[in-house]
């Protein structure tokens, strides 16, 4: 399992303060998975992201990815190694146009600035904003600026994607646009790990599926074994909701 | 270096370091509540010394009794400055309230020095010749009172914003703006009150300093660094900080000023302050900054 | 960046043509005094506007180039050119150096910009204190004009000199623009973590744009001092260039090609203006400096140009 796994955690914990924000957090996502992390409000999902991606330095366990060991290094560095992340708060360059803004994770691999606005055209046909080119990020809907934010980590052309939370926000007919989109992305071969609340998608796109509740890891499996276990049932909904949806 | 030139130093230190704290102590306020750097501190201080240099010198008032003048001027001026220039300027950006405060720091600098030149000017009272003794140190009356009235402005302003209505409006907005408006609290206005009490600081500190010191257009950049090392040195939006830091610095430079001559001494203060922001930028007793 | 390039080149050929046409002692001052000031805020653009980071002491840069040049003509012989070219070096190498200590310790925002005036004040104190600068008495270059000398017999010697540093600098603006250091730059002033997340290193990029706004400061302090020939800590350290400096930048809009030389121009109209109605008072343009940023600040943030942008995107917008 080792061998294959592209991003490997080894007892991954954090505190701030005297909270255990991530505890003993280990897993191992296989090279052209697509994954889901999953879990109640303030698990420590997102903290657990800022970890793989070098944004946050952990204070116990270990991150190794393509069988390196990254922990601790500074975020540019695993970008550029093929690590790349979206934020759940999305964060555009908000001065800038559509293209622009794509056009910076392009340039991570271009070092042509012509190279890397046609780069940015390409992905942005890909995403559907293609129309959407010139306008300032300011101007976009919020679903604009999910797509935005995927584009531009797309444009760095990664080997790793990890999404955090990009249907948060959107309508049932958003979510049903980009959900293919993640797809395509997927069957490409890039390996994607999300952070999803929306079922719909966590049961359409994962293969395997992570659980985690009060910063550790409950459960792991396919979503139809994750989705029917009694500690992820409890975690959502309270101690006793398992026995009593089972009756 | 014996005890007999030294302690005088560090008493000097302390009655300059009193006024110094009472300084900072305004501006730490404002960080903490409206969470802006206020560039405009120095110059603003300036305009209050001059305010009480007019007001000896045109009207004959005592520094001293000018106090119920300069103080409730120098809230109004600061609430309406607040309120009509500052919050307008920063559609939503930290550098534009340091552009805004710095542009008015330029303006209120150089309007003064087209009124009055750039001589540097100081007053004469019955008082400021007269020294008291401490041990083997002689310290001028006019700064004793200096340290003495510092200390008790700044023990009022911690009594008010401890202990009164205002002081709790205050502490919600500096905490949580949000949550104190959904209380009910009129933040605009609490913002404005806290940038005038900031600037009547400044005037009481005006009244202590002039009798012991002098005014001239430049003063106030002078004191907008010294300001700024003591608030990053004792932390951000802590009182305890800019007093201590206050009392510190104002010993700091004047036993560097003892070794390395007055220019050099200055240099000292830089120093610390571009340390304390390098290394320790929360500073000895801070919140995040 | 062809439009860039002929703008620049159309830029040129104004200065070119208006030099060439008057004999005018007057404007060939002014012209000279504005481009002067356009250098200043060019500069400070390229870490302000561009970088994102406000500072507020660029007269570091400004002094240590004035002297470095002084000082290699006076006390090492060194021709004038070559003491120029020293100059800007100096002042790009004390970029770098205050860049890597402010930036590696992840000083942004407000503190660096108090940072950066408390570097200038430390050295406008060395400046005043130390012998081999002159100390407060400053620093007087022998008189020696001759052009290999950099001290032109006609003003129109130093027009050809500032314009020729301007152009440079709106070339070097221009190709930032339009390059992956620009891009990386830019993106780091709107976001530095989402800039991160995609591969850039944020402190290489904050070093480049120091460095090169370090240099062309240090350029126009090196040809201050040979216009002025006389040079002071006060003045080559002090707060009123940095001002000049960044309300130039500001008032033309922050990140934009021609921002700068528009802001320049418009606010040495300004100081002329005043002058004129009111006479030489100590203070006034300053004032008037400090006024105009803050209006600007309140009612234009994004500054002449980007009110012209605006406009020309209205009158599009009209026609279309």
């Amino acid at each position: 399992m080792a061998d294959t796994a592209l991003l490997q955690l080894q007892a991954l914990g954090i505190s701030f303060g005297g909270l255990r924000a991530v505890h003993d957090v280990s897993l191992a996502l296989p090279q052209g998975t697509l994954g889901a992390l999953i879990g109640p409000n303030g698990a420590g999902k997102t903290t657990l992201f800022a970890l793989m991606s070098g944004f946050l330095k952990p204070d116990a366990g270990r991150v190794f990815f393509a069988g390196r060991d990254i922990t601790g290094r500074a975020p540019q560095l695993n970008a550029r190694d093929g690590l790349a992340r979206t934020f759940q708060v999305v964060q555009p360059f908000a001065a800038q146009t559509v293209r622009e803004n794509i056009a910076v994770g392009a340039h991570l691999h271009l070092k042509s600035r012509r190279a890397a606005l046609a780069a940015a055209d390409g992905v942005a046909a890909e995403l559907g904003l293609a129309p959407q080119l010139d306008k300032p990020a300011a101007d976009l809907t919020v679903a604009g600026r999910k797509r935005l934010e995927l584009a531009r980590a797309l444009a760095t052309k990664p080997r790793l994607l990890l999404l955090d939370e990009v249907l948060a926000g959107l309508n049932p007919q958003e979510i049903g646009e980009m959900i293919p989109v993640v797809q395509r992305i997927a069957a490409r071969g890039v390996t994607v790990l999300m952070i999803e609340h929306v079922m719909q998608a966590v049961m359409n796109l994962a293969t395997t599926v992570w659980v985690l509740a009060q910063g550790q890891l409950i459960a792991h499996g396919t979503p139809a074994e994750v989705t029917s276990d009694a500690l992820v049932i409890e975690a959502y909904l309270g101690p006793g909701a398992a026995a009593r949806l089972a009756r | 270096m014996g005890f007999d030139i030294l302690f005088p130093s560090v008493l000097n230190g302390l009655t300059t370091g009193a006024v110094y704290a009472l300084i900072a102590l305004g501006l730490t306020l404002i960080y903490g509540v409206l969470h802006i750097i206020n560039f405009a501190h120095g110059a603003a201080l300036m305009v209050a010394l001059y305010a009480v240099y007019v007001l000896k010198h045109q009207l004959g008032v005592d520094p001293y009794l000018a106090l119920p003048l300069v103080v409730p001027a120098m809230f109004v001026f600061g609430y309406a400055l607040q309120r009509l220039v500052i919050n307008r300027a920063s559609h939503g950006k930290d550098e534009n309230i340091l552009l805004v405060t710095l542009g008015i720091s330029i303006v209120l600098e150089n309007l003064a020095l087209m009124i009055f030149k750039s001589d540097t000017r100081s007053i004469d009272t019955a008082y400021t010749l007269s020294t008291l003794q401490i041990g083997p140190a002689f310290i001028a009356v006019p700064k004793l009172v200096a340290f003495g009235g510092a200390l008790l402005t700044s023990a009022l302003l911690l009594w008010l914003v401890a202990r009164t209505d205002l002081g709790r409006a205050i502490r919600a907005v500096a905490r949580e703006r949000q949550g104190a408006k959904l209380m009910g609290i009129d933040v605009e206005h609490v913002y404005a009150m806290s940038f005038g009490i900031a600037m009547a600081c400044l005037g009481a500190a005006a009244c202590f300093l002039l009798p012991a010191y002098y005014v001239n257009p430049q003063v106030g950049s002078g004191f907008v660094l010294i300001a700024f090392t003591i608030v990053v040195l004792g932390g951000m939006g802590s009182f305890a900080g800019a007093l201590l830091g206050g009392l510190l610095v104002g010993v700091v430079e004047s036993l560097c000023g003892l070794l390395l001559g007055e220019s050099l001494g200055q240099i000292g203060i830089f120093v610390i302050f571009i340390a304390v922001l390098l290394f320790r930028p929360t500073g000895l007793f801070g919140a995040r900054a | 960046m062809k439009a860039d390039l002929a703008a620049i080149a159309a830029f040129v050929l104004c200065i070119g043509v208006f030099t060439a046409a008057t004999d005018s002692g007057v404007l060939l001052n002014a012209l000279m005094m504005a481009l002067y000031a356009a250098l200043l805020a060019q500069a400070w653009n390229l870490l302000g506007g561009y970088g994102g980071q406000f500072s507020f002491g660029h007269a570091l840069f400004f002094g240590c180039g004035a002297y470095a040049s002084a000082i290699a003509q006076m006390s090492g012989g060194v021709n004038a050119w070559l003491a120029l070219a020293l100059g800007v070096a100096a002042a790009a190498l004390l970029g770098l150096a205050v860049g890597a200590l402010t930036f590696r310790y992840g000083l942004k925002g407000s503190y660096f910009a108090l940072v950066t005036l408390a570097f200038a004040e430390v050295f406008r104190i060395l400046a005043l204190s130390l012998d081999f600068t002159g100390g407060g008495v400053g620093l007087m270059l022998p008189l020696k004009p001759a052009a290999a000398n950099l001290q032109f017999v006609s003003r129109k010697g130093f027009i050809a000199l500032v314009a020729g540093f301007v152009v440079l600098a709106l070339l070097a603006t221009a190709a930032l623009r339009h390059s992956r250091l620009g891009a990386q730059l830019q993106a780091v002033r709107d976001n530095e973590d989402a800039a991160r997340a995609v591969g850039v290193d944020p402190l290489r990029t904050k070093l480049a744009a120091i460095t090169l706004s370090a240099a062309v400061t240090g350029a126009a302090g090196a040809f201050y001092l040979q216009v002025f020939q006389y040079i002071d800590p006060n003045i080559v350290f002090g707060p009123g260039i940095s001002i000049e400096a960044l309300v130039g930048a500001i008032v033309g809009g922050l990140g934009t090609l021609w921002g700068p030389l528009l802001g320049a121009a418009v606010l040495h109209l300004l100081a002329d203006s005043t002058r004129n109605l009111f006479g030489e008072l100590p203070g006034l343009n300053l004032v008037i400096y400090g006024t105009v940023l803050v209006l600007i600040v309140m009612f234009m943030p994004r500054g002449l140009a980007g009110l012209l942008r605006s406009l020309s995107a209205a009158w599009k917008a009209r026609r279309g």
